[in-house]
């Protein structure tokens, strides 16, 4: 697997000097500034994610890792910046990028079933003005089945527990068959059952040669799951293997002076030492 | 009652169609969260219909429609505008929008309409009795003659055509607008975009709005919009039988509320009553019997599954008391002699005496199991101490969780735990 370590101490070059970067990488972020009302929450971003490896988002309450996701995919707008999939613009590979939004984000009390929820996941599929039609239903079906709730099909979604919700998505996610999948919490508040569904799931995509950006808050579990990490606080603190990234000074770094986390990821690096390969 | 054509035609027929666009659109302003934005545009419309006056001099339909439309549009534009700029929650910026235009509209009608006949309560309350067709004929099958094409009223035409307009809108776009209904951010990802398919839809409301409320009133107009799908959300949690139960219901209560206006009235000799207020009105009963017998959250459906939940408990927790008075544990907590009374009718306990039969113990030693096996739980995993561990398992064991096999063979109490039935 190929490699990169971001050196995030260099000024990003301006656009117009910007090397030429490979069309392999599946997401690469320019220079990019994000701001709600004024108020900068992404400084200068540059990116470049590693094909066919999974990748985790790390970093504070507040660091901009969901906010990183929607304006690489186009949903917040962006002050500055480049964004490019494959080396292309998004607006030309939608069906190739899959997005998991938090669970939060939706109302699950809408009158949908699990399986119309991952049906929309083939919507770009079917196009415009179609009904979703029986292929299509028996693609979403499968998709259920792999994260283990075909026999929950035609729940109302407020019927399902958490991790079921959770669940929902990442079959959705599947159902778009795409080669980049971009998650935002996907472990948040789910069961120790959804998790190791997830982790799998994430295993059999990366040996299918696709890619996943995860959005993590756990940092004991990063380097058992995830091959890459990316360090966030406004900026790229770092980003590379995570072997080479997760270490105490870029932990210090980015969660810098929230002491009861600090130790927390104090704790994290001394389990990684043992696990490191 | 005695209904007439060159009386009620037009009236019924713009009720129903009004009813019908506003119920079939309504659905996804309660499903999006934003009921309010139905009272917004009934009420903002009022000063795009006096400008439009001002602008033009004329009252022709096309024009206090136009007029209309682009004062429902201007308050969709401020309503984002301001919810992005002003950063206040969507019900405030609405509530602001809708409140200025109004009292805007009533400010203008007094300066620049006096002398003319545009008026707010017409505004308000509407009026199906002006759709009167003098001349039309006084049996019904003489309608179905083609003259009757010819004197249809331009607000019914109005009215026919928006429920065109809606009926096609949801119907083709019916997969997009729920996706971006459900999750405005994956639809925006795939390329469907959710604020485009937002705006489109508004504008249909505002559409609708305007052609409703010219017949209707705008105070109809609100609650054609929100409580047909607000009735509609408690009957059901599919999408299909949403958009078909609250349209069904409006056009329901259209006509019911129109006779009704008439019959009620005239069954105690008064005179008739404002027909959009009493269309109105059997909404709001529809909505009432809804939230009392509505079969999943009706208040009627949850006292049922509460008491039977309550029987069953008691029912359990006698037959626990027992298995373990048989255990050599004294009977502490005193049970109703009806609920005896059920556990012999059922056959759990001998009749005459208070003992378990064989059917009877199996199932208590099967919610002992499932009492014990918490308590174990929770002691060893969850680490509450052993003489905590009693209450929260006593409310646990009546979770219709499935029983494990196997297992530990005593609770932390020492006590045995009865083994599993394969």
């Amino acid at each position: 697997m190929t490699t990169s370590v971001v050196h995030t101490s260099r000024r990003p070059s301006s656009l117009a000097e910007r090397p030429e970067h490979s069309a392999d990488s599946p997401l690469s972020i320019h220079a990019m500034t994000v701001a709600y009302q004024r108020k900068p929450v992404l400084w200068d971003v540059d990116y470049d994610a590693p094909p066919r490896a999974l990748v985790a988002i790390v970093g504070p309450n507040g660091a901009g890792k969901s906010t990183l996701i929607k304006a690489a995919l186009g949903l917040v707008p962006r002050a500055t910046g480049l964004v490019e999939f494959w080396g292309v613009p998004f607006k030309h590979v939608r069906e190739r990028v899959a997005y998991v939004p938090q669970r939060e984000s939706v109302d699950w009390t809408f009158p949908v079933s699990a399986l119309d929820v991952v049906c929309m996941g083939r919507y770009r599929r079917i196009g415009w003005f179609r009904p979703v039609g029986q292929a299509h239903k028996r693609a979403a079906m499968a998709c259920l089945d792999r994260v283990g709730l075909a026999d929950l099909a035609h729940r109302q979604i407020s019927q399902l527990s958490g991790g079921q919700q959770q669940r929902v998505f990442l079959a959705r996610a599947l159902a778009q068959e795409a080669d980049l999948y971009i998650m935002d919490e996907p472990f948040a508040g789910v069961d120790a059952a959804t998790e190791r569904t997830i982790v799998q799931l994430l295993k059999d995509l990366r040996d299918a040669g696709k890619s996943a950006i995860v959005v993590h808050h756990d940092l004991q579990t990063v380097t058992q799951y995830f091959d890459h990490a990316l360090l966030l606080n406004m900026r790229v603190v770092a980003a590379g293997p995570v072997e080479q990234v997760f270490t105490p000074d870029n932990l210090q770094k980015t969660y810098g002076g929230r002491l009861t986390l600090l130790s927390e990821a104090a704790e994290a690096v001394a389990r990684a030492g043992i696990n490191v390969r | 009652m005695n209904l007439a054509p060159n009386i009620d035609l037009f009236p019924i027929l713009a009720a129903v169609l009004a009813a019908f666009c506003c119920g079939l659109l309504g659905n996804y302003l309660v499903l999006r969260r934003l009921s309010l934005m139905g009272d917004a545009m009934s009420h903002s419309v009022l000063p795009g219909l006096v400008i439009a006056f001002m602008l033009t001099g004329s009252r022709a339909a096309p024009v206090m429609f136009l007029g209309a439309l682009m004062a429902g549009i201007t308050t969709v534009v401020l309503v984002e505008l301001i919810k992005r700029l002003g950063r206040v929650e969507p019900g405030a910026a609405m509530g602001v929008v809708f409140s200025v235009l109004f009292a805007l509209g009533v400010l203008l009608i007094e300066r620049v309409a006096r002398n003319t006949d545009l008026d707010a309560d017409c505004v308000l309350h509407g009026q199906l009795e002006s759709l009167f067709w003098p001349d039309g004929p006084a049996r019904w099958l003489d309608v179905l003659h083609p003259a009757t094409l010819a004197a249809v009223p331009p607000q019914v035409w109005t009215l026919a055509i928006t429920c065109a307009v809606s009926f096609v809108f949801v119907l083709v776009l019916y997969k997009e607008l729920r996706m971006a209904a459900f999750d405005p951010a994956l639809a925006t990802a795939q390329g469907f975009h959710a604020s485009i398919l937002h705006y489109a839809l508004m504008v249909l409301v505002a559409g609708a709005t305007v052609a409703a409320f010219e017949a209707v009133g705008s105070i109809l107009v609100i609650a054609m919009l929100i409580v047909p799908a607000a009735i509609a959300r408690l009957l059901t949690d599919r999408m299909p039988t949403q958009l078909l139960l609250s349209t069904t219901i409006a056009v329901v209560a259209a006509v019911m509320g129109y006779l009704g206006s008439i019959a009620l009235p005239s069954a105690m000799d008064k005179p008739q009553v404002n027909a959009a207020g009493s269309i109105a009105i059997a909404l709001g009963v529809l909505f009432f019997v809804a939230m009392l017998f509505g079969p999943r959250d009706g208040v009627l459906a949850t006292a049922i599954r509460r008491f039977y939940l309550t029987r069953r408990i008691a029912l359990d927790d006698l037959l626990a008391a027992l298995y373990r008075h048989e255990e050599g544990s004294p009977i502490t907590s005193r049970f109703a002699p009806k609920v005896y009374a059920r556990a012999r009718r059922s056959g759990l306990v001998m009749p005459g005496q208070d003992t378990l039969t064989e059917a009877g113990r199996q199932r208590a030693a099967e919610l002992i199991r499932r009492h014990r096996l918490w308590e174990t739980y929770l002691v060893h995993r969850a680490g509450i101490s052993a003489d905590h561990a009693h209450e929260p398992a006593e409310h646990l064991e009546h979770l219709a969780e499935p029983l494990p096999s196997g297992g530990p063979q005593h609770d932390p109490h020492g006590k045995a735990i009865p083994p599993g039935v394969e």
